[in-house]
């Protein structure tokens, strides 16, 4: 009965001829797959942009500043101002050997640099090389600084894209020298980095090098840690308190002070973004999975509509001869094709108008590039079909079950 | 063709019990057109259901065409009605969404013939009520007597043994009334078993034979020639 020929023109009739109900079953499902996978999207479309917004800084690291005391300690006076130097820089290096991998330099400067008659301010970063795997930057031209470039304290420079942009125009930047804070410097290299356009911005020279013109100081601003990538996210904190405790002894600063040193931990915010970002697809799921729901209820109460409406007419066909069998292979079909059809018209239509979203909702919505998993649409879309045959079937069988006289009584 | 011996049929409604047919006993040859009359409430229908296996009995026997009739599952009553049942209603119960031609060939769609098949022998049934031109019109598109005829011309479609009519007339007026009597009396000249429940005489008078129904029982049944 299901797969014969004659029997598929007489549901074909049928729908063609009861074009309210048809609509009725098909909107229904084709709404509820468009809008389960359209919600979906959206939702994975704020995940992508909260991954590239908050996950920059794939590197872990502990940030050090110091800074001043608020509390006397050991016949110190309270506001006294702390300093790092590349002995403490040293002394940190080895004490913590075992649980880093680096601990990098970066003293922030802000002045203007000159190449021929183009002039521009920017942030000048003195850093180590290590400063390069903490912040990730990615060499386009030339090389990055080096150890070299630190004990012989060069006058080198690393300048970012825009800097390049701005300075040199179309001319090649490497081996050029540019001018600032009374000094040249050589460009060595040009970077990109995925932060954006701010860090492009920046020129990172040997921290030794500006100490040396800085009065030939040894003074560190912040030191970056760059600790162990298989270290979890509790063992970064225990290295965090450690080291905080191990620099306010080195520096006498009260264990009960706030201040002195300032410590933060990039994991930290990696942590909370990471359960941020699962509380959101959590989020997702739910209203994936509600949508879907109100998608089976409403393609129930339709089914079941349905079944009733027609209550009259099964028991006319019972009487001239339609089997139970025959009742419900009908009202099946019937209820399979259209969900069917319909479902995979919401489908198509639903993702076609994500990709057509793309990135337009970004600025706006902070939503990117929406998409869904192929399985996932593909799944909602046979749980709706089954549900809605199985919400076709019950009262079906039922109504083919009851005997043609009351059926025909049913007005 | 019809042979009913003791026959009970109690409905039962929460905990009263109504003996609608109190042992009935009848017998009905082929080629017979039977009138069954009696006042409202007297169980006409509900006999004229049970002989249509549209509703079961409690106690007795019935015998169509030597075939026992008792306790059928719906499968089977299905098979039944459609080889040996013809059914013509007060309400003409036709298929709303369905064309006229449609309607006819319903009945051998579930015998399992072809699509062309069936337009044919609904086409002829079609002019044998006088409907040919009307094939294509929806069922509210007819009047109450050509509705009707469609009705009789989709019972007669599977080739019935026995067509059963309860009050075929009841929704009609008397000229129309008499159209579709002078049709089905035709029908039954050319040999078919029928049935007619009706509460009016005039009907009753153009049938072979009255079956008078009073409280579940037979009270007469009369040879009218
Ligand atoms: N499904 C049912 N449930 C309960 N009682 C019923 C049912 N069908 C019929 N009856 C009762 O059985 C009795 C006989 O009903 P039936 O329909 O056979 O009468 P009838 O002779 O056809 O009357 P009418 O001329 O009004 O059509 C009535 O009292 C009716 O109320
Ligand atoms: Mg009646």
């Amino acid at each position: 009965m299901l797969f014969n020929k004659d029997s598929w023109k007489e549901i074909f009739d049928t729908i063609k001829k009861n074009k309210l109900r048809t609509f009725l079953s098909g909107f229904t499902v084709a709404i509820g797959i468009l809008i389960f996978i359209i919600l979906f999207g959206l939702g994975n479309g704020l995940e992508n942009s909260f991954k590239t917004f908050f996950t920059d800084d794939k590197v872990n690291t502990i940030r050090l500043y110091p800074s001043s005391t608020t509390i006397p300690y050991r016949g110190y006076e309270s506001q006294r101002r702390i300093k790092f130097t590349n002995s403490d820089l040293v002394d940190f290096q080895e004490k913590f050997n075992s649980r880093i991998e680096d601990i990098v330099v970066r003293n922030t400067f802000y002045f203007q640099m000159k190449y021929k008659e183009r002039a521009n301010n920017y942030s000048i970063r003195a850093v180590s090389p290590g400063h390069q795997e903490a912040e990730l930057t990615i060499i386009m031209k030339g090389r990055y600084l080096n150890e070299g470039d630190i004990t012989n304290r060069k006058k080198h420079a690393v300048i970012g894209r825009l800097v390049a942009e701005d300075l040199f125009q179309d001319e090649d930047p490497i081996g050029k020298y540019i001018f600032g804070s009374g000094h040249s410097w050589k460009v060595i290299g040009v970077f990109q980095d995925e932060g954006g356009d701010r860090e492009e911005r920046n020129l990172y020279v040997p921290y030794t090098s500006m100490q040396k013109i800085q009065k030939n100081n040894d003074e560190i601003n912040q030191m970056i840690v760059i600790y162990d990538k298989n270290m979890s996210y509790n063992e970064s904190l225990i290295l965090e308190k450690d080291l905080e405790s191990y620099i306010k002894e080195k520096k006498f600063i009260s264990p009960d002070d706030n201040r002195g040193v300032y410590i933060s931990n990039t994991g930290e915010e990696q942590e909370n973004s990471r359960q941020f970002a699962s509380v959101l697809s959590i989020i997702i799921s739910f209203i994936g999975i509600g949508t879907l729901v109100a998608g089976i209820i409403g393609i129930s109460n339709i089914m079941v509509f349905v079944v009733k409406e027609r209550t009259k007419e099964i028991g006319i066909r019972k009487a001239i001869g339609a089997t139970p069998n025959s009742i419900i292979a009908m009202v099946l079909q019937e209820s399979i094709f259209i969900t069917m059809i319909s479902g995979y018209l919401g489908l198509v239509v639903a993702l076609i108008i994500l990709n057509g979203i793309g990135d337009n909702l970004m600025d706006k919505y902070f939503i990117s590039n929406p998409y869904i998993q192929t399985s996932n649409a593909v799944w909602a879309t046979i749980i709706l079909i089954f549900f809605g045959a199985l919400a076709g079937y019950l009262p079906a069988r039922k109504a083919a079950k009851i005997k043609p006289i009351i059926a025909l009584r049913d007005k | 063709m019809i042979e009913i011996k003791k026959l009970n049929k109690s409905y039962v409604i929460g905990k009263n019990s109504l003996h609608v047919l109190k042992g009935i006993e009848v017998s009905i040859k082929k080629g017979e057109l039977v009138a069954i009359m009696g006042s409202s409430g007297s169980g006409k229908s509900t006999l004229l259901n049970i002989i249509g296996m549209l509703d079961n009995y409690d106690s007795g026997s019935y015998h169509l065409d030597n075939v026992p009739i008792k306790d059928l599952d719906e499968t089977k009553a299905a098979k039944y009605r459609n080889q040996f049942l013809g059914f013509i209603f007060q309400s003409f119960n036709l298929i709303n969404y369905k064309t006229a031609i449609e309607n006819i060939a319903l009945p051998l769609y579930y015998q399992g013939i072809s699509r062309d098949e069936r337009q044919k022998i609904a086409f002829e049934y079609l002019e044998k009520v006088g409907l040919g031109d009307w094939s294509e019109h929806l069922p509210s598109e007819l009047s109450g007597g050509q509705k009707q005829r469609i009705a009789i011309a989709r019972a007669l479609a599977s080739q019935p043994k026995v067509l059963l009519a309860d009050e075929p007339t009841g929704a009609l007026d008397s000229t129309t009334s008499e159209e579709v009597m002078a049709l089905i009396k035709k029908i039954n000249k050319e040999g078919k078993t029928i049935l007619v429940v009706t509460h009016e005489h005039e009907i009753a008078n153009m049938c072979n034979r009255i079956i008078t129904l009073k409280d579940g029982v037979i009270v007469t049944d009369i040879q009218t020639s």
